[in-house]
């Protein structure tokens, strides 16, 4: 265990310059004097001592990281910052007389964090403002990957950047250097981040929100995040323009964003273009939108324009895994919503912000089993997996078997746990699957209509499991559950 | 003319071979000296050994009064650096280099008097596959080479019984084929226990079945030409689909990707036994393109994949008896036309007009190319034929009636041998150094007894001897006057 001790020490930092960010829902309290703004300094000097005291305590353990450390470093990351992140919710909702419980908040703070935006809290409309600001701006931070952040700002990670990077970094091929320096990379990465993350705003601004409410929806938005300060959602503002927008957003968003950042580098767009995973995701967030439209028009449930804007705003909203809605699909035809959370397993890209499978994976695998079946009809034939132009390697393809082996174990297991508590199936399934693919809204009793709350906190605890496994690929939390991990 | 040839492998050797007889000087500059003492004693030439890259090798070698200098050791970079070396230190006039790395094709900024130095490249394997492609595209044809920049061609192709043309004299040929612009140069006529043999043609030659019949004609009538030579009455014409290459080298690599281009085209499918290079073949070709991992002559192998069913078999390996035996199995097995790439003259003596269709020398294919600039006079593409025996030439006439002994002349009043056939004349191309004139400005011309020969014609030959060669060229030389 004193192998933890300088993973520690860099958490400790890591928990300092976290401390920072509450400094936004502050200021936000005090400008809009929302009565709670003292709960934040609370919440900063709890993080900041914790982190401070972490880091003299052990300011002797200044190792150089390893890749076991950087395995460590990102699972306890993603653990103890949602206990940090959660002071603030939990201290405001006391003093608004709307007490949470221990469980509720650290599944809403797991739920920001990990841009899965499903919540237990309700009557969101009338909570102080700054607890939306904070709940929003948590997933702005998840998006990207903390740890990917503080290798773009923090030089003092130094030489462990690479290893933080690939074992936070969502998609089978992590090896892809973009810059000689890992720094560098990551700060190409948030860079293209900050400048979606500025036009978004931007664009809702213009498009008719008010300011507040287009940060906040930005944040929610270009992390695929889907937490609104809004019971009804995206819903509120019955605006088509600002749906649009959104749409425009989540698809860009759920892009490889070091495929934008080569193409700013290179100053061309045509690698982009080029891209197979980038054409597929599009390719299936588009189709399957123009498809569930034709749908809802043809099974007479709204009109074509009408059909077309609700069905295309909805199914990418939860296809990429952001999770907002503007009508309860519930009521649609069964087969969109199942369609549309099925899709929330694959349709993003490796690199972007969103989770679930990957379109990489999706695209591997099924060349894959393309190759198999040219092998019964040419036994001798050699025939690589390839994407694009480049030779996906055998231990990739051996990877992605094995991580959908633990995805598809992981979702039935914890579906299976969820039965044992009684839960109807259809919930049972669609919130294990809405949380491992960090969507949000499932379907039965956690519809885009309701939400989580009405589960027990048992039930609530295995899916904030399931959101972390989702958010970190499951393997890199599994290896420290193995003995061999620790056996040195 | 001084010649120095720097490696001594497989390209030098057969570029020596067909330079010596031409009367050149020639110096071969190799590290091996066993392989230099065995070219000396096959062929009259001057072996020096060491470096191609050190300057007093170079000296020695008689660099400073060389007329030319043929870089084609193994590497890419030991041919630049000569060719460079050759221009900065001895001022050789003309320098060729070898070089197999695509990007340096037509980069003046890399191959000018301020980069390497080098007046053109040659890439024994592209030439190859270009050879191979044109004979992908008319599948009756034996050979196909061009003149005039692509302007004309001439083809080699097998008389079949049965087909329009054949069993007809050549005076004949105008009637069946009417608008063509073609004429026969030369037929070799398959006889019992003998090869075959060279039949002078005039309008009274019968085209016989089994002949090979060159024949000239502008490029876009050389489909039909074949047409009529090879397919029987009838027949509906049957388009090269399936391709099985055997052998996925350097030439069989250049070959898929080339064909693998006009997608949908072609069905490809390259058999190559190592696996790693199986494994490069197929990440670098696109994926319609099947690789197999296997032995060529593996029969289960060809079975299995279906080599009854294959329009054209390419046997391109660098082994010549792997290349004749998966050749004669596929041709047994059903393959519809077989193709070997056989490097050995002996050989390929041997597999001719056997099953075997097309029997091709990676030597001949590249050949032309060097050849044209070793020749006097305004040679602009000399094709090698017939294994080296035969040439065909394209010859540019200057200058006007009192300097030239051909311009303002008519074809009766030349002094050519009487072996000599003038194939087609290409007039109205543009002089080196202009920019190229519309298309269809340039037009051929099959000339006659009265047809008057313009400066800036482009005249093709055939010549069924090579030592025919000197006297067109001394015929077209322009005489003092000119400058």
């Amino acid at each position: 265990m004193l192998d933890l001790l300088p993973v520690l020490r860099v958490l400790g930092i890591l928990l300092m310059v976290f401390a920072l960010a509450m400094g936004l829902p502050l200021g936000v309290s005090w400008f809009q004097d929302d009565g709670v703004w003292r709960v934040y300094p609370l919440s900063m000097a709890v993080t900041l001592g914790l982190g401070l005291l972490l880091w003299l305590g052990l300011r002797r353990h200044n190792r150089e990281l390893l890749p076991r450390h950087g395995v460590m470093l990102v699972t306890l990351v993603w653990v103890l910052l949602p206990l940090c992140s959660m002071l603030p919710l939990m201290l405001a909702m006391h003093q608004v007389g709307r007490p949470i419980s221990f469980t509720h908040a650290y599944f809403e703070a797991v739920s920001g964090l990990t841009t899965t935006g499903s919540t237990v809290l309700s009557g969101l409309d009338s909570l102080p403002v700054s607890v939306n600001v904070w709940r929003t701006f948590l997933q702005w931070v998840g998006g990207m990957g903390i740890l990917i952040l503080a290798v773009a700002v923090l030089p003092l990670l130094g030489v462990g950047g690479s290893q933080l990077f690939r074992a936070e970094a969502a998609g089978p091929v992590k090896d892809t250097k973009l810059t000689p320096r890992m720094t560098e990379t990551a700060k190409g990465l948030w860079g293209v981040y900050a400048f979606f993350s500025v036009t978004c705003a931007l664009a809702y601004w213009w498009g008719g929100m008010r300011p507040l409410d287009a940060l906040m929806h930005m944040f929610t938005t270009v992390s695929l995040g889907g937490l609104s300060p809004y019971d009804a959602s995206f819903g509120q503002f019955q605006s088509p323009l600002l749906e649009a927008i959104a749409v425009l957003f989540m698809l860009a968003a759920s892009c490889n964003f070091a495929l934008y950042f080569v193409a700013v580098r290179k100053r061309s767009t045509a690698g982009l273009w080029r891209d197979p995973e980038l054409r597929a995701t599009l390719a299936v967030l588009i189709g399957g939108g123009l498809l569930v439209s034709v749908l809802l028009w043809v099974k007479g449930a709204y009109a074509p324009l009408q059909a077309l804007r609700y069905g295309m705003f909805n199914v990418v909203s939860i296809a990429t895994t952001t999770g907002y809605a503007t009508a309860d699909f519930l009521l649609w035809p069964v087969f969109v919503p199942v369609f549309m959370l099925l899709l929330s397993g694959v349709a993003t890209s490796a690199g972007s912000t969103g989770c679930g499978i990957k379109m990489v994976r999706v695209l591997i695998l099924l060349k894959q089993a393309r190759r198999e079946m040219t092998r019964l009809v040419h036994p001798r034939a050699v025939q690589p997996v390839r994407l694009g132009n480049a030779v996906v390697d055998h231990p990739v393809i051996f990877s992605v078997l094995a991580f959908m082996l633990v995805y598809g174990g992981t979702v039935i297991g914890l579906s299976m746990l969820l039965l044992l508590t009684d839960l109807d199936p259809v919930t049972a399934f669609t919130a294990v699957l809405a949380s491992v693919n960090c969507t949000g809204p499932g379907m039965g009793a956690v519809g885009p209509a309701s939400n989580f709350s009405v589960l027990t906190d048992f039930q609530i605890w295995v899916c904030t499991l399931a959101m972390l496994l989702g958010r970190l690929e499951f393997l890199s939390v599994m290896a420290l559950l193995a003995p061999s991990f620790w056996r040195r | 003319m001084k010649i120095i040839i720097i490696g001594a492998g497989r390209v030098g050797e057969s570029v020596a071979d067909s330079l010596v007889s031409e009367h050149n000087d020639i110096t071969v500059i190799d590290t091996s000296a066993a392989r230099l003492r065995d070219l000396e004693s096959r062929f009259d030439l001057r072996g020096v050994v060491g470096s191609g890259i050190d300057p007093a090798v170079l000296a020695e070698a008689g660099a400073r009064d060389t007329d030319l200098l043929i870089a084609c050791a193994a590497e890419d970079e030991t041919n630049l650096v000569c060719c460079k070396l050759a221009q900065r230190l001895y001022g050789i006039p003309t320098r060729i280099a070898r070089v197999r790395t695509s990007g340096f094709a037509d980069q003046e900024l890399l191959l000018g008097p301020e980069g390497f130095a080098v007046d053109r490249i040659i890439c024994p394997e592209e030439s190859l596959t270009r050879y191979i492609v044109r004979l992908v595209e008319y599948p009756e044809a034996m050979q196909v080479r061009d003149f005039a920049g692509g302007r004309a061609c001439l083809v080699s192709v097998r008389a079949r019984a049965g087909a329009p043309m054949v069993s007809h004299s050549i005076g004949e040929l105008r009637q069946i084929l009417p608008g063509v612009d073609m004429r026969l140069v030369a037929i070799y006529r398959r006889f019992q226990e003998e090869p075959d043999r060279f039949i002078a043609c005039d309008g009274t030659t019968r085209v016989e079945p089994g002949d090979e019949v060159f024949v000239l004609a502008a490029s876009e009538h050389i489909a039909q030409v074949l047409a009529a030579l090879h397919r029987r009455d009838g027949q509906s014409e049957r388009p090269v689909r399936r391709i099985m290459i055997a052998g996925g080298g350097e030439v069989g690599l250049r070959l898929a990707r080339q064909l693998a281009r006009e997608k949908a085209r072609f069905h490809l499918k390259v058999i190559e036994e190592l696996p790693e290079r199986c494994v490069a073949l197929a990440s670098e070709l696109p994926s319609e393109v099947l690789v197999l991992q296997g032995d060529t002559t593996d029969e289960d192998l060809l079975a299995g994949e279906s080599v009854e069913e294959t329009d054209l078999f390419l046997a391109l390996t660098e082994d010549d008896e792997d290349n004749i035996m998966s050749c004669l199995l596929a041709k047994r097995m059903g393959a519809r036309r077989v193709l070997a790439l056989i490097n050995r003259r002996s050989y390929a003596d041997l597999m001719h007009g056997t099953q075997i269709d097309i029997a091709l020398s990676p030597a001949q294919a590249m050949l032309g190319e060097l050849l044209a600039h070793v020749r006097q006079g305004d040679v602009q593409a000399v094709h090698s034929l017939r294994r080296g025996v035969a040439e065909a030439l394209e010859i540019v006439a200057r200058g006007d009636r009192k300097s030239s002994r051909v311009v303002g002349r008519k074809v009766s009043e030349l002094s050519l041998p009487p072996e000599v056939h003038m194939g087609l004349i290409v007039r109205g191309l543009p002089l080196p150094g202009e920019q190229a004139p519309e298309a269809g400005e340039s037009q051929v011309i099959i000339p006659h007894s009265t047809t008057v020969i313009e400066s800036n014609d482009h005249v093709v030959f055939f010549l069924p001897h090579k030592r025919l060669v000197r006297d067109v060229e001394k015929l077209f030389r322009v005489g003092a006057l000119f400058f």
